[in-house]
């Protein structure tokens, strides 16, 4: 069953005069458990894409259904909904809260979404243990390494055990040895059964993906599992 | 999200901006504390104003020969034309009525007192026993004018403890002989020092003397004025209409006195003063308004500074209403905190003003203190609505680019 479908996704925006196609006919299907790597030039439209698929931005026009159910009609409540439980975020620049602890910036999307405390501390727990920051816990963002910092991200993302993990270019801040740590870690989830997509520049780390969709001004412009779809394009 | 987890985590937002948090804190106490502080002045000036009238007597009702043009009372009125004396008998006729609990006739002016060889002038006031338990006074020393007849008074006097002091160099004077222009009196008692004064008359300086002893020394038919006490607080009102319907069927169905009650000079100070501190209180109410600005423009700082954070809850999956509330429990917080810390502030500014000034019961008015707080709430909240609702509404992927 594909977890995510894409049909006819428009998104332009407007700069004053100047209107920017940032996506354009867009038809992609992901199944359940793949592992793709959007990749293409900067300014492409892939953070556009990977923001539309995290219920963070809407298309001008098209249709997207999340495990078989239209979200783009949905309610900006319900689409909270679908983000809180079906979708997790990893993000360049990690995006923790600087005031709270690994522990707590772990446990924050469980207290969203009215998860009991005692429940939450158990839960958390586990993350830690099964990210190597058992040692971090009461740490604050500023008190960890960049990799570190990531892994609490990472563990972040995926404690309400969603459907789909989407990563735009989470490696982009990090060493090559501590980005390689990062991608293990995102692949061994992976493996457990979880949608991966990830957005890079790097080559290196496309190429292990399973799929690769290459995009250009807003245009899917080649996808690995459908090599006949360049031909056409062109 | 939980309610718990909305306050626990509005409250660690707020205590991660220290500065920022504190300074709008402190407006906010500043602005409560002014209102509780100025109020406890107005309302401490009340108070003394009242209490010093209040020392009269309780339940006082006070008849003054003459009729006044107007009902009120004011300081014109209490000078009348005389048409028709009010005697001793009219005031004897009034201790019969059903409202009333005690009458005092009383008769004034001035005389020579001559006693152990000294001589001076004093004012003496002609009166009878009840005097004493109207005006709530204490003795020193011997007791009060005996009760007799009023048209028949004894030769007795009580004298005033300056009077002693004078005189007698403070020696026990009951017993001795006084001279009063041209009577001769012995003295029975000595009042106890009430520091009062009424109308210019302190009581620590006169001599008592049965009120016919007095009218005959200023030769005079008509009382001064008729003090009478009702049964209760209640019978004010009654006493008044009986005293006045008594009066008037005496003198022949003329309405010729007036009757003033201790409650209508008291109400007109009262209302007064109260005027005066809602005044100040709503001048000190606009810091309050300020107070309430300045929370709104950190709140708004807030929420630029904190841009990122918003979009990243958003992302977790964080309700815009969630988002809201977490906003406004921070700015309900911070004036919660302010307007505490105010009320505290404000106290300890009216106790140092008690301090100061040991005789004005400076306390803040339990509206006052309830008007300041709950303002103190509503305007950071009502203020706070506006930043809140700003996060709420803040795009999520443009919240997250801000980082
Ligand atoms: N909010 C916006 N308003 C106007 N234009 C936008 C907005 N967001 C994106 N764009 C434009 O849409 C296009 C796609 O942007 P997008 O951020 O998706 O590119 P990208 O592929 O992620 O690039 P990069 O690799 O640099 O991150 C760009 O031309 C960009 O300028
Ligand atoms: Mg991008």
């Amino acid at each position: 069953m594909s977890v995510i479908q894409l049909a006819g996704i428009e998104r332009v925006f407007h700069l004053g005069d100047s209107v920017v196609h940032a996506l354009t006919h867009l038809d992609v299907g992901i199944e359940s458990g793949e592992y793709v790597a959007i990749m293409g030039p900067s300014g492409s439209g892939k953070s556009t894409l990977l923001n539309l698929l995290g219920l963070l931005d809407r298309p001008d026009a098209g249709s997207y259904r999340l495990e078989g159910r239209d979200v783009t009609t949905l309610s900006p409540d319900e689409q909270a909904a679908v983000r809180s439980r079906r979708i997790g975020f990893v993000f360049q620049s990690f995006h923790l809260v600087p005031r709270l602890t690994a522990a707590e910036n772990i446990g924050l999307p469980m207290m969203l979404a009215g998860i009991p405390a005692a429940e939450r501390a158990q839960r958390v727990a586990q993350a830690l243990k099964d990210f190597g920051l058992d040692q971090r816990a009461d740490h604050r963002p500023d008190q960890l390494s960049g990799g570190q910092r990531q892994r609490v991200a990472i563990a972040r993302a995926t404690i309400m055990q969603p459907a789909v993990l989407l990563a735009d270019e989470p490696t982009g801040n990090l060493d090559r040895a501590t980005g390689d740590d990062v991608i293990h870690l995102l692949e061994a989830l992976n493996e457990r059964g979880m949608t991966l997509i990830i957005v890079t520049h790097d080559p290196k780390i496309g190429t292990r993906a399973r799929r690769q969709l290459m995009m250009e001004d807003g245009e899917l412009k080649s996808d690995s599992a459908r090599p006949s779809m360049a031909v056409t394009a062109t | 999200m939980r309610t718990a987890d909305v306050l626990r985590f509005a409250r660690d937002a707020a205590a991660g901006y220290p500065l920022r948090t504190s300074l709008s804190v402190l407006a906010m106490a500043i602005g409560v504390a002014a209102v509780v502080v100025l109020t406890s002045l107005g309302d401490g000036a009340r108070r003394y104003v009242v209490e010093q009238f209040s020392s009269l007597g309780s339940n006082l009702v006070i008849v003054l020969p003459g009729r006044s043009a107007t009902g009120g009372f004011s300081p014109a009125n209490a000078v009348t034309t005389t048409p028709r004396d009010l005697t001793v008998d009219d005031a004897f006729a009034l201790t019969r009525l059903p409202s009333v609990r005690r009458v005092a006739p009383l008769a004034a002016g001035n005389s020579e007192i001559k006693a152990n060889g000294r001589l001076r002038e004093v004012v003496v006031a002609g009166t009878a026993s009840t005097y004493l338990e109207i005006r709530s006074f204490k003795m020193a020393q011997g007791h009060f004018l005996p009760e007799a007849d009023w048209n028949r008074g004894a030769p007795v006097a009580v004298i005033g403890v300056k009077i002693q002091e004078e005189i007698f160099a403070g020696r026990p004077a009951v017993g001795e002989l006084i001279r009063l222009g041209d009577r001769r009196l012995r003295i029975v008692g000595v009042l106890k020092a009430t520091g009062q004064g009424v109308g210019g008359l302190n009581t620590d300086e006169v001599v008592f003397v049965p009120v016919s002893i007095a009218m005959s020394l200023f030769n005079t038919n008509s009382l001064f004025r008729v003090l009478i006490e009702a049964r209760s607080r209640d019978e004010i009102e009654a006493v008044k209409r009986e005293v006045t319907a008594a009066l008037k069927a005496r003198h022949g169905g003329e309405e010729d006195v007036t009757v003033i009650t201790q409650d209508a000079v008291l109400a007109t100070f009262d209302k007064l003063l109260r005027a005066l501190t809602a005044a100040v209180a709503g001048i000190a109410a606009i810091s309050l308004a300020v107070a309430g600005i300045l929370v709104m423009n950190v709140m708004l700082v807030a929420v630029t500074q904190r841009t990122g954070e918003i979009g990243l809850l958003k992302a977790l999956g964080a309700r815009g209403a969630t988002i809201r509330d977490a906003f406004l429990a921070e700015a309900a917080m911070i004036s919660l905190a302010g307007a505490l810390t105010g009320y505290g502030l404000g106290l300890f500014g009216a106790f140092v003003l008690r301090q100061v000034y040991p005789v004005f019961p400076a306390y803040p008015p339990d509206w006052a203190v309830i008007a300041a707080l709950a303002t103190a709430l509503s305007t950071g909240l009502l203020f706070g609505i506006m930043p809140a609702r700003r996060a709420a509404r803040l795009d999520p992927v443009q919240a997250l680019m801000k980082h």
